[in-house]
Order: C-alpha cells, then structure tokens, then sequence
C-alpha cells in the first residue's frame, strides 16, 4: 500500500536578517506525516500567522522545495518532478484552492477560460465542446452551471460563487489531492458554511483527499477527520480532529482553543475579561 | 474617448501638448504633397527670406524651408518611432519575463541589463557609423539606437512583474495550465501598460534628441533631410555669418515644439495615470 | 423633511443616547453619459447608541455596514450624499448635529469621537517614531504643555498595560497585535466620549484578537465610553457587544440586547448568522443560505432578504418591512418575526 502524501522530516529554511547578519528561520520544522490513497480525508492544519502553514501548502504544490527531509506524491519525490510533462501529470493530480476569491482571479481574464484551459490542459479535451462540457461538469458538481459563468468576470460575482468556481476548477483534472489554503476567510458568513459543505461532498462522493489549511479551530473541528496543530513550523499536536479539538494536551493548543470565541455572549465575554496578555 | 475630451477641457498640459503635437503632424501630412523632391537642390531661388512666396524661406542649396522641414519631421519622427517601438519590444519581453522567473535567472538578466544601462550611447554610435562608414542608413541607426534605449524601461517593467509573480491569480492560471507565454502576455501584460505607456514617450524623446545630436555632428546619411541634418547644412555654409538666420531658426523652433509637445503630453498622461493623482481628482 | 421630522417626535430623545440617527438615507451617485446610477449603501437606518455602551454593527460585505460608519464619522464624499436624515452626537452638554452644522465636528474630531480601523498602518507614520503619532494626533487637543502630556501619555500607556517605551520605536519593529495596541491607546489617550472601531481585530490571529478585545472593554468600561464596533464576526460581537444590530443590503434587519438576540433572534437572517457559526463540540451539519447578498444598485423589491428567506410569503415581496419592537425587546423588520425558531 502506497502513501498519496507523505511527510518525512519536511524542513525548510528562510534566510532572514539583513546583508550581514545572514541567519535562516525555520519556517516548516521536521514535519511528518502521511495520507493514506485508500481513504479519502479532510486533514486540517491549523495554526496561526508565521504557523509555517502555509509554507507547508506551497511544499505540497511544488512551489517551494523543503530544505531538507522528503515530501512525496503517490511515492514519488515532488521536489524531483522536473520538466514540463512531468510536472503537469502532477499538476493534475494535485490542485489548489487559494484563500481570496477576489485576487485568484484575473479581473482581466474571464472565469470560463480557467475552467476551459484546465480542461484542454488536463483532459486534453482539444474541441471547444469538450472543454465546455468537462467545464459544465465540475460547475454542476459545485452547483453552479456553465450557463451562469460563461462571459463573465470576477468583480460580478460573489466571493462564494468565485470560491465554488475555483474548487470546479481544481476537479476538473480528477485529482487526487486538493490543497486549500484559507479558502473560506474572505467568504462572507451566509456563504461561508456551502463552501465548507462542499469539501465533505467532495471527500464522501468523489474520494477526493483534502488538505483544509486554517486559522478557524471551529471549521476546523467541523469538517475535518485529521488536524494537526502547528506552532512556528513544529507540528506541536496531531490525531483524530474531534478528539485534538475537544481535548486538547499541549499548553499551546489549550490556549489556542481557550481563545476561541464561542457564538454565545455570556461565554464569548468571559473569555475576553479572563485574556492573558500575549506579544 | 471621455478620457480625451476630459484631459484636453482639465489638463492644460495636455491641451498645449496636443496642439504643438498637431502643428508637427500636419507638417508630417503636408510633406506627402511636397511639389519638389526632398533630396533635390536648386529647385528654387537661393537665400530667400520668409515671404508669402516662401513661408519660411529658402537656403543657400536653393530649398523651400517648409517642404523641407516637413521632410525632416517626418523622417526624424519615423525615427522616433521605429527606435520607440523597437525598444518597447525589447524592453517588455526582457522585463515581464526576468520578473517572472525569478530567481537565479532573473539576476543573471538583470546583470546583463545593468551592464548594457552603463554602456554610454553616444560614443557606441560614433564608433559605429566610423566602422559602417558608407553602409550607414537610418534603419541601421534606428535598431542600434532602440537597443541601447530598453534597460532603465525593462528595470520598471521588470519590478511591477515580480510583485505579480505571487499574486494568487498567476498562481491559478499555473494549475490551469497556462503556458508561460500565455500568462506574460495575456495576463501580466495589462499591469504594465501604463508603464510602456508613459516609457514610450520619454523614449521617443530621447530617440529624436540622439537623432538630432548624431545629424548635427554629421554622422549620419546627411543627403535625407532631417531636424539635425539641416542644422548641420545650414553650419556647412556658414548661414549665421551669411545672414541666412532663418535657415537655423526653423528648425530650431520646430524641434523645440516637438520636445514641448510630447513633453506637455507625457507629463499630463503620467500624472493622469498615477493613482495618488486619481485619488486627488476623486476629491480625496 | 416633514417625515423626518414626524418620526423625531416619535422617538424619545433620553438625554443620555451619545448618538441619535434619524431616517439616515446615504446613497452613492453616479451619473456616467446622463445615466443616473444609484447604489443605496444606507437606507433609512434610524439607531441611538447611549453612554457606556459598545453597540455592535453586523453585516456581510455589500450590507452598507462600511458606508454607515462613514455616514456617521461625517466622513462621506462624493460621489456619495447624505440624502435624507440626521446624525447627532451629543458629548455631554456639546451636541453636534453632523450634516446640520458640519464645520462644528472638525474640533471635536480625537477629542470627544476617535477612531479604531483594522490597519494599524494606516494611522502610525511607518517611518517615524510611535511618539510621533501621539503627537500628532493627540497634542492639540489635549491642552498640555510637553512634559504634561508626554507624562500623560506614558500614564495611559502603562494604563492599558503597554510599556510606554514603544513610544521610541518604530511601528515595522513591532508586531502586528502590538501595533493594534497601540492604536487603540491613541485612540483613547484624549478620553473620547465615543469612538467608531471598525473591524479593530480581524487580521489579527485569535490570541492576539482575543486580548485586543479584552482591551477595549476594559478601557471602555473604565472611561465609560460609548463605542460602535463594526465587524462581520457573530463571536466577536458576541464578546464584546451589549447591543447588536444587524444589517442586510443597506437596512437594519434586527436590532436588540446582544445576548437576547442570540438567545432569540426574531429575523430569520440574524437565526441563520447564528445558526450557521460551527462550535467544537457541536457535530451537527450547519446549512447555508441559497443565493447571495444582492447588488446594492439593484436590490429586490419589498423584503431585501426575501429572495433567500425560508420564511418568505407572498408579502414579503411586495412590502418593505419596517423596524416594530420585537416580543424579546429590541427591534425587528419582518413581517413574519414571532414564527422564527433559532436554527
């Protein structure tokens, strides 16, 4: 049995500091873990802003190289994938989803030509029917309709219907792994909760694996089977979602969840009188 | 088109530029109608002053100024605009792709940039027109001048093209498979038109002004009538000591209107595209 | 005019509402080739905020949420207009009617009403010193010589917990939370009656946010302020509001004590905001709403939220619901406004 993802020793380095005081920072520290390719999941990461979090993201998406220790896809070393070919068959494989539907999108280029040129990319669909149909698909899989995106730009829509035609985007290769990295932050409230839904679909109906990169314990706990908690690049907590998220261990991590304020003003208020100050 | 109607009744800048720009391009127009050959001498009475007979006059090779000057306009700004043009090219390529890749190509190609930037221009052009000599033509000229004319334009170009490397939506036409050509062209291109845009102008400035300079010293094909080419034959036969001043004078205050007017119109297009002075006009 | 003026004798003006708004109807216009645009950011929103108190402002984007607190700072420009209505601040015997007399607002500007906006950026001068910006900000409207208010300021610093020697650093050698810190001590160094945060919290990470916001209580309660804290977070205004109102595509939908709203939201929007926030411990699948928030230049007709509503009836479509007292106390725009159950 083969891994789809796996982390072994994930490190990577940072130079920081000025032309003479040349140092690295950490920002992904000795990482491990590993997804398997029979179960599809939803494996949250969770952390805060300089969490390495989303380093972690660009490594699994072959922007970024890990300093040391190996990541693999389907048990081959991502940072070997060279060449063109090779990188696209990745590419097809594992997909993103970005955090601002607003800036994903070239307010210049219209939706339907992602959607298009994924499709005669990834699906070699080389006629304008095909590329319209893989294109209608993955919309009506999100619940939307190539009818209601075709011609249009960004600044028309929603940032919920962006979110959703950015996730249609990334299925219309069939890919193994979606990784989604804030993809509901800049969703509004009312919207916020179909996008959520939509990756448990997706998990439960087209066995598509996703890794959910949040700041939002409570999303987070929601959706999600597997969580780690990281904390300036460690990985500081890790396990089943319900049980890390209910019964957290680490110092860090009770913080984290004592920090969380619930929807009720009787508890929520108490929390911000009982604050401890932090840098 | 609102634009337009907009700058010429807010911006006087723009509207003086347009009009000295309009004086220069009819001139360009007329010189299409010339009733003589612009490399002809002798076609009319030498050494005339401005008369109605002759608006500008003529000089001491028995040209009509004005037909004249409207052949050297035109040459001088077709020079312009090829060098222009020509660098644009060269300096949009160089710099969306240098910004877009990054890295260690990146500073490789901006080390070559650099280096070319320090080059000084006009010693690099005399030593070519001593070497091409007889061979030397204005195309010639033209595309040795636009290739020393794109480093400071592809620098800009280059600095706006690496903030959009990281931007999410390059990101995303990556994984939907865009071809690099595609996303450098169809998608960071628009971000940097306003750039080329004002670029443009100061470069055909500086490309007619290197025109002008080469044409004066000589060096350059002095039998097509351009600004500094008839600055050079009016030097030639002395025409400040003959009293012929109307032969220095026109063109004179032609290329003056010239550099007014795109001047004018590169001040007021700049100021109408960057962000801080739209913020004013919002009433901010 | 004479609406306006019928609906004011209506409301009881308590001397100790700080803020009184009444039928306030701002409207971005814009007229491109003599085709007249309107987009009704704020649309008849009448509200009182009282001494001592954080009112809360909830909304998603495109509810005008933005545009009502630029309505009330007084700080609209065109192409936006005040087109009907009234704002006015009362700070303790000095009352100021905002778009009446607008030139009497300039001297009250820091001294009775200051700011908290996200960017902690956009107010410290990122190339000069923290102190610097205490000084510009604050040193005319304090009336002190130098040593008096430098150790007026120190005092107020170590006050809020801070340590006055920020005020020697720079704003980049400091962390994002430190920086919001430090704007929320310059925003009350002058002890405003009233202050407007707008979305004070929400780049920061939880942590820090939750100490942000046990901040401005404190020093809320302790100068016994009056603030309007705008944000689209339902927990955050849980945590920090007394009184919450809700808006929906440039109207009030519900307003009301903020716990009573929570425990019982009367419109079928505020149940859903509610209803929909996921809980650690809570398993149970939370829906969404269908559709989207409508285009403020092209709003549905009658009930804003109809279109999206499962409540809605054939009425919804055709009136506009005005704001009733609600059955928990506050105020309600739905006809159908006793029927929702809190999802």
């Amino acid at each position: 049995m083969t891994d789809l993802l796996r982390l072994d020793h994930v490190t990577k380095l940072f130079p920081v500091g000025g032309f003479f005081s040349r140092r690295s920072m950490k920002a992904v520290d000795d990482v491990n873990f590993a997804l398997s390719a029979d179960k599809p999941e939803i494996f949250a990461i969770v952390g805060e802003s300089g969490s390495g979090k989303s380093t972690l993201a660009k490594m699994m998406l072959g922007n970024e190289v890990p300093s040391s220790g190996q990541l693999s896809f389907d048990g081959t070393d991502v940072a070997a994938i060279r060449g063109r070919a090779a990188r696209e068959a990745f590419m097809a494989k594992v997909q993103p989803v970005f955090q601002n539907p607003f800036e994903a999108f070239n307010p210049l280029t219209r939706l339907d030509e992602y959607l298009f040129a994924t499709a005669h990319r990834f699906l070699g669909a080389s006629n304008r029917g095909a590329r319209e149909a893989a294109a209608d698909a993955a919309l009506q899989r999100v619940g939307l309709s190539l009818a209601e995106v075709r011609g249009r730009y960004s600044h028309e829509l929603s940032g919920g219907q962006l979110q959703r035609i950015a996730v249609a985007r990334a299925l219309i290769p069939n890919p193994k792994l979606i990784v989604a990295d804030e993809p509901v932050s800049m969703v509004d409230a009312s919207l916020r909760m179909s996008i959520v839904n939509l990756f448990r679909d997706l998990r439960d109906e087209l066995k598509v694996s996703i890794i959910y990169i949040t700041h939002d314990l409570a999303t987070a706990y929601y959706i999600s089977d597997r969580v780690i908690i990281m904390q300036k690049g460690k990985v500081i907590e890790s396990g089943d979602a319900r049980t890390v998220l209910e019964h957290p261990t680490q110092p860090y991590s009770i913080a984290l969840k004592g920090a969380v304020l619930p929807p009720d003003p009787a508890a929520a208020s108490a929390i911000i009188r009982g604050r401890q100050v932090v840098a | 088109m609102k634009i337009l109607i907009d700058l010429l009744r807010y911006n006087r800048e723009f509207l003086v530029g347009a009009i000295f720009l309009a004086v220069i391009l009819a001139l360009v127009v007329a010189s299409f109608f010339a009733p003589y050959d612009e490399m002809m001498t002798y076609v009319v009475i030498p050494d005339m002053p401005p008369s109605a007979e002759y608006w500008l006059g003529t000089n001491s090779r028995g040209q009509d100024l004005f037909w004249q000057l409207a052949a050297s306009m035109r040459n001088t700004l077709m020079f312009g605009v090829v060098v222009a043009l020509v660098s644009r090219v060269i300096a949009i390529t160089v710099g969306l792709v240098s910004g877009y890749l990054g890295g260690r190509v990146d500073q490789v190609i901006m080390a070559i940039n650099d280096t070319l930037n320090a080059l000084p221009n006009i010693p690099i052009l005399l030593l070519l027109v001593f070497v091409l000599r007889d061979q030397m033509s204005w195309p010639i000229l033209a595309v040795t001048a636009a290739l020393l004319g794109w480093q400071h334009d592809s620098r800009l170009i280059r600095s706006v093209a690496l903030s959009l490397r990281n931007r999410e939506f390059t990101r995303q036409a990556v994984f939907s498979g865009m071809r690099t050509g595609k996303i450098l062209f169809r998608e960071h291109l628009p971000y940097v038109m306003p750039i080329v845009f004002y670029t443009t102008m100061n470069n055909l400035i500086w490309a007619i002004g290197l025109e002008v300079t080469l044409s004066i010293l000589g060096f350059s094909d002095i039998n097509r009538p351009t600004i500094g080419g008839m600055i050079y034959w009016a030097n030639a036969h002395s025409a400040m000591v003959a009293g012929i001043w109307w032969w220095i004078a026109v063109p004179m205050v032609f290329v003056v209107i010239l550099f007014l007017g795109l001047f004018m119109l590169a001040m007021s297009v700049n100021e109408y595209i960057d962000p801080r002075s739209r913020l004013a006009r919002m009433g901010a | 005019m004479h609406e306006v003026l019928s609906k004011a004798k209506k409301t009881a003006v308590a001397p100790k509402n700080v803020l009184t708004v009444e039928g306030l109807k701002a409207y971005y216009i814009n007229e491109h080739f003599g085709v007249r645009r309107e987009v009704r950011a704020v649309d008849d929103i009448s509200l009182t905020v009282q001494r001592n108190e954080v009112y809360g402002i909830a909304g998603e984007s495109s509810s005008g949420k933005s545009s009502l607190i630029k309505t009330l700072a007084g700080a609209i420009r065109p192409p936006m207009r005040v087109i009907e209505g009234s704002v006015k601040f009362d700070f303790g015997g000095q009352s100021i009617d905002v778009y009446g007399e607008p030139e009497q607002l300039k001297p009250a500007r820091w001294r009775h009403l200051s700011y908290i906006m996200q960017g902690s950026m956009n107010v410290l001068n990122p190339v000069r010193r923290v102190k610097h910006s205490f000084h510009d900000f604050a040193y005319r409207h304090m009336g002190l010589g130098g040593a008096a208010f430098w150790s007026k300021v120190r005092q107020h610093l170590e006050r809020l917990g801070l340590d006055p020697d920020v005020l020697e650093a720079f704003p980049h050698q400091l962390s994002g939370g430190m920086r919001q810190r430090i704007t929320i001590a310059l925003a009350t160094v002058c002890e405003p009656e009233f202050i407007i945060a707008d979305e004070p919290t929400t780049a920061l990470d939880v942590l820090v946010q939750q100490d942000v916001l046990g901040l401005i209580k404190d020093v809320q309660a302790r100068m016994q302020a009056s603030i309007i804290f705008v944000t689209h977070d339902m927990s955050v205004h849980a945590a920090i509001t007394d009184r919450l109102a809700i808006m929906y595509a440039g109207r009030l939908a519900e307003e009301g004590a903020t716990q009573a709203l929570f425990d019982n939201p009367q419109h079928p929007y505020t149940a859903h905001l509610i209803g929909s926030l996921p809980r650690i411990g809570d398993v149970r699948v939370r829906k969404s709403l269908p559709g989207k928030p409508p285009a403020l230049s092209d709003p549905p007709s009658g009930c804003r939220f109809h279109p999206r509503c499962p409540l809605a009836i054939e009425r919804c479509s055709r009136e506009v619901p005005l704001m009733q007292p609600s059955a928990t106390g506050g105020r309600v725009a739905c006809f159908r406004a006793g029927e929702v159950v809190a999802a």
